[in-house]
């Protein structure tokens, strides 16, 4: 049998998922036993029950100082940013897509200029970015939007491209006007996509929002992490590392939940 | 008066021409089958019927009316794929077919209901009622078909297009979409243009049966001439082997 052929189990499936996960994991135990053996005060490994501790007690206990509990807080921010960062990145993009997708004369108008857009490296206008906005909020959420908004524009109108002729041809021998077009056909049959386009970019503004808190920032989970790094307080990292991940892995399980309950459509023809 | 006049059309692609010196006069309530080999220009013609595209030289008119510069309700069409909205269920479907003409394309109230009920009374007569919940993916491709030529009649248009509408059918729904076709257009004696690639089903179905083909012939350039109506058969009285040859076309008599 070929190996393309060959497929596995129920049971060696799930285990087969587990195993890099499990692989990591044990090489990490590893290295950071190999060190604390050399130096049990070595901070750059801390120990899997070390992180684990801290995590507890970053988790549940307030800081001394402020007597708030800093991870939460730093949780709210960031989503607080991230949210808006993409929801309105999302919108924008929607409206431009539909515009350039649709309109011959706006494409003709845009699409070049947003190509090339795209290629500016976000964080080298970040700088620019400060000046203008300041420091507060507004930079942050701006950073996320300009890195990510050409992407979804440019990703968004070739969907709206791609919808079949045939399909627009159709609308119009119904009498829809290029409004009723855009509504009525383009966007529920962008929406789906969108989804999809707003998942593979989370990667990127999460990227951006760390980026802008790392630099400028009182509170937020990026902020936090280059904070301790200055006490190579690698277990507090290490925590807020995984917490992000889990965070960003759930954002895009939710999505994709969001986007069969809404849209049945997508996926009734399988 | 003819009620679709096709007058000296010429279609070509840049360099390339598709169309040539087409001539039709098609009257009110004829079916028209449109036959010929692949990439003789017979969707091409199609769509300068639907005005999707606008021929390089020629003009077509619709119960006089001036040439049209895009698709709009006079004409409907019904394409092998993509002619239905996959986003909107059965029955919002054929509602389609009459709000997409409103400002935002949407019923609201009491207009919506009726809509919704006329739909239904629509969907009960092609055989769609037991699906009207249910989004166009579910359903086979010859009920997608019904339901994209019900749309079609929904907004009721005064010619109505199709290319090769049942292409991508197995032959058992095939059969039964013609019976399907000869029902509603015995309901409601519409124009109909119709491009297959089945000659049993042109004739069939045609009352006309035209043919696309290439009069002149390049050897070494088979792009350098395009097509134009090669027969125009009448197909009345039972299609194959009876038809005659209708009109006296500039081309070669069958021997």
């Amino acid at each position: 049998m070929r190996l393309i052929n060959r497929q596995p189990g129920v049971v060696l499936k799930t285990a087969l998922i587990a195993l890099p996960f499990l692989l990591a994991f044990v090489a990490y135990w590893i290295g950071s036993e190999i060190r604390l053996a050399a130096n049990p005060s070595d901070k750059l490994l801390p120990a899997p029950s070390t992180i684990f501790e801290t995590a507890e007690r970053l988790f549940t206990q307030p800081d001394r100082r402020s007597d708030r509990i800093l991870l939460w807080h730093d949780t709210a921010a960031s989503l607080m940013r991230l949210v808006l960062g993409v929801g309105i990145a999302s919108a924008l993009a929607t409206i431009f897509g539909l515009l350039i997708g649709l309109l011959p004369h706006v494409r003709a108008t845009l699409a070049g200029f947003v190509a090339v857009l795209s290629m500016i490296p976000p964080l080298a206008v970040l700088p620019i970015l400060f000046i203008v906005f300041g420091l507060g909020e507004l930079s942050k959420v701006v950073l996320i939007i300009v890195g990510i908004l050409p992407f979804l524009i440019r990703d968004l109108s070739q969907r709206v491209l791609e919808i079949p002729r045939e399909t627009i041809a159709k609308a119009e021998t119904l009498g829809a006007s290029s409004l009723v077009i855009a509504l009525r056909v383009a966007l529920p049959q962008l929406l789906p996509r969108l989804i999809q386009a707003i998942r593979l970019s989370l990667g990127p503004a999460w990227l951006f929002l760390i980026a802008a808190e790392a630099i400028a920032s009182e509170v937020g989970l990026g902020y936090r992490i280059f904070l301790v790094r200055r006490f190579l307080a690698m277990d507090v990292i290490l925590t807020y590392v995984i917490w992000i991940t889990l965070l960003a892995v759930l954002m895009d399980l939710a999505l994709r939940w969001l986007s069969r309950r809404l849209f049945p459509w997508t996926e009734a023809g399988l | 008066m003819s009620f679709v006049t096709a007058e000296n059309i010429f279609q070509s692609y840049g360099k390339r021409p598709i169309l040539e010196r087409v001539n039709v006069n098609v009257d009110e309530g004829e079916f028209i089958s449109i036959v010929g080999a692949s990439g003789c220009g017979k969707s091409t013609f199609l769509r300068l019927l639907l005005a999707q595209e606008r021929p390089t030289r020629g003009e077509i008119r619709v119960a006089g009316a001036p040439p049209a510069v895009e698709p709009g309700l006079d004409r409907g069409v019904v394409f092998q794929k993509y002619s239905v909205f996959s986003h909107m269920t059965v029955r919002e479907n054929i509602v389609a077919g009459e709000c997409f003409r409103t400002r935002f394309g949407w019923f609201t109230g009491t207009e919506r209901a009726a809509a919704r009920k006329r739909a239904d009374d629509t969907l009960a007569r092609i055989g769609l009622d037991h699906v009207a919940d249910q989004y166009p993916a579910t359903l086979s491709g010859g009920m997608q078909q019904r339901l994209a030529i019900g749309q079609a009649l929904t907004a009721k248009p005064r010619i109505l297009l199709l290319d090769e509408p049942f292409g991508a059918l197995d032959p058992g729904t095939r059969l039964s979409m013609h019976d399907f076709l000869t029902e509603l257009r015995a309901e409601t004696g519409m124009t109909v243009f119709m491009v297959t690639h089945d000659l049993e089903e042109g004739f069939k179905l045609g009352d006309r049966v035209l043919v696309f083909d290439k009069p002149r012939w390049d050897p070494t350039d088979p792009n350098a001439y395009g097509a134009t109506i090669t027969y125009d058969f009448d197909a009345r009285d039972g299609g194959i082997p009876y038809q005659r040859i209708q009109e006296e076309t500039h081309v070669l008599r069958p021997t």
